[in-house]
C-alpha cells in the first residue's frame, strides 16, 4: 500500500516539474516534438533510478560512515558526470538500437537538476516527510526516484502534445517563445493542483 | 575600459539570465515565492558565480582540455558547499527556504555556461566583471519576479504591506491577494508575463 502512495505522490500529487521546479531546463528545451519527449523522458528514467541507487549507497556506506557529509555536494556531481559517460559505454557496446534511441539524450542529463535533486533527496531521506508511513530506506527510496521520473516523462510528454498543437497558433508577438511556453505550463500546474490533497 | 564597462553592463542588460538568455529556470521558478527568497538565491548565485570564474580563469591555462568539463565542475562544487556550510552556519532561517535549491546552484547552467563560453577565454579581471554582471543580472531578475509574486500573490513587498490611496478610495493589496502567485503555477504565469513584458520594451 504504501509503494502505491510513493508512486501516486511522486507522479501526480508531487510532480517534479509541475510542483518541485525540477528538470525546468529539459521541460522547455526538448519539448517541441512528442518523439523527442519520449526519448528524453527515457533517457532521464534510467538514469534517475540509476544515479539514486548509486549516490545512496555511496552516502550511506562511504559519507555516513566517515563522517564526510559535507562532500556530498560535489562527490554526487561527479559519480552522476562519471554514471552518465559509462552508460553512453555500456549502451553502445549492449545495445545499439537502444543508444540510437537515447544516446543524443544523455549528455544533456549531466545539467538535468532533477537528476542530482532527487539523488539528494533520497540519501537525506527528506522525501519520506511528505507520505505518510514512507520509510527513507533503499528499496522505497528508489520506487520513489522511479516514480519522479516516470512523472517527469508524463510531464514532458503531455507538454510536447501540446505545444506541437501550439507552433500552429498565432501568438503575440511579444510572448512567442518562451513566453507563452511558461504560461502554457502553468496552466498544467494548475491542473496537477486538483491532485493536491489525493495523499 | 569600455570594454570592461561592455563586459560588466551585458549580463544585466543585453544578456541577462533570466530574460535573454534563459538559463537557471529552476531556481528562478522555485525560489521566488517571495522578494527576499529571490534576492538570497541570485546573491548565492553571484558569490558561486564570481568565484568559479575568477578561479577558472586563472587556471584557465592548466587545465587540460580533455578533462574540462570535470575540472571546473569540482571548481564550481567546492565554492557552492563553501556558500551552503556558510549559510547553513550564519542564515539558517533562509537556508532552510531554499533547501533543496543551494545544493543544486552546481547544475546551474548559468554558471558552467559562463565558465565555458567566457572564464575559460578571458583574462581574470575581465572574467570577476562577467561574472559581477551576470551575477547581478540574475538577482535582479529573481528580485522583481519575487516582488511581483509577493505583492499580487499576499500584498506585500519584502514583508511590508502595500496601501495606498487615489483620489480618495484607499486600497489595501492585501485584500486583492491571490493566492495562486505564490503557489507553483503562479510562477510560471507571473514569469511569462514578465519575459514578454522585457520582449516588448526591447523592441
Amino acid at each position: 500500500m504504501v509503494y502505491f502512495l510513493i508512486i501516486i505522490s511522486a507522479i501526480f500529487v508531487n510532480n517534479i516539474v509541475f510542483s518541485q521546479f525540477l528538470g525546468i531546463c529539459p521541460f522547455l528545451g526538448v519539448s517541441k516534438r512528442i518523439s523527442t519527449a519520449v526519448g528524453m523522458g527515457a533517457a532521464v528514467t534510467f538514469v534517475l533510478t540509476l544515479a539514486t541507487i548509486v549516490t545512496y549507497l555511496l552516502q550511506k556506506y562511504v559519507l555516513a560512515a566517515f563522517g564526510l557529509e559535507f562532500l556530498q555536494t560535489i562527490l554526487f556531481i561527479l559519480v552522476i558526470a562519471a554514471l552518465v559517460q559509462m552508460i553512453e559505454i555500456v549502451l553502445k557496446k549492449i545495445s545499439p538500437s537502444l543508444y540510437q534511441a537515447l544516446g543524443v539524450f544523455l549528455p544533456l542529463i549531466t545539467t538535468n537538476c532533477c537528476i542530482l535533486g532527487v539523488a539528494i533527496l533520497v540519501a537525506n531521506g527528506t522525501w519520506a516527510a511528505k507520505i505518510p508511513g514512507a520509510e527513507p530506506d533503499l528499496l522505497q527510496g528508489t520506487v520513489f526516484a522511479l516514480a519522479t521520473a516516470i512523472g517527469f516523462a508524463i510531464a514532458l510528454v503531455l507538454f510536447a502534445g501540446i505545444r506541437e498543437q501550439l507552433a500552429m497558433n498565432k501568438v503575440p508577438k511579444a510572448m512567442e517563445g518562451t513566453p507563452v511556453a511558461l504560461l502554457t505550463a502553468g496552466l498544467l500546474a494548475m491542473a496537477f493542483m486538483g491532485f493536491s490533497g489525493v495523499v | 575600459m569600455s570594454k570592461a564597462l561592455n563586459t560588466f553592463t551585458n549580463g544585466i542588460l543585453r544578456e541577462n539570465p533570466t530574460f535573454g538568455l534563459v538559463l537557471g529556470m529552476c531556481p528562478t521558478l522555485a525560489t521566488t515565492t517571495s522578494a527576499i527568497n529571490g534576492m538570497s538565491m541570485g546573491l548565492a548565485t553571484l558569490f558561486v558565480l564570481v568565484c568559479s570564474n575568477v578561479v577558472i580563469s586563472l587556471l584557465r591555462n592548466l587545465i587540460p582540455d580533455k578533462v574540462h568539463i570535470p575540472a571546473y565542475i569540482v571548481v564550481i562544487a567546492s565554492f557552492v558547499t563553501m556558500v551552503q556550510l556558510l549559510m547553513q552556519a550564519y542564515m539558517p532561517g533562509i537556508y532552510e527556504t531554499l533547501g533543496l535549491f543551494i545544493p543544486l546552484i552546481v547544475v546551474n547552467c548559468i554558471v558552467l555556461g559562463r565558465a565555458e563560453a567566457f572564464a575559460a577565454k578571458n583574462s581574470v579581471g575581465l572574467s570577476l566583471l562577467d561574472g559581477l554582471g551576470m551575477g547581478l543580472g540574475f538577482t535582479i531578475a529573481l528580485t522583481i519576479l519575487g516582488a511581483v509574486r509577493e505583492l499580487l500573490g499576499t500584498g506585500a513587498i519584502f514583508g511590508q504591506k502595500i496601501m495606498f490611496s487615489i483620489w480618495g478610495c484607499s486600497f489595501n493589496m492585501e485584500d486583492y491577494a491571490a493566492l495562486i502567485f505564490v503557489l507553483a503555477p503562479g510562477a510560471f504565469i507571473a514569469l511569462a508575463f514578465l519575459m514578454a513584458a522585457v520582449n516588448k520594451l526591447r523592441s
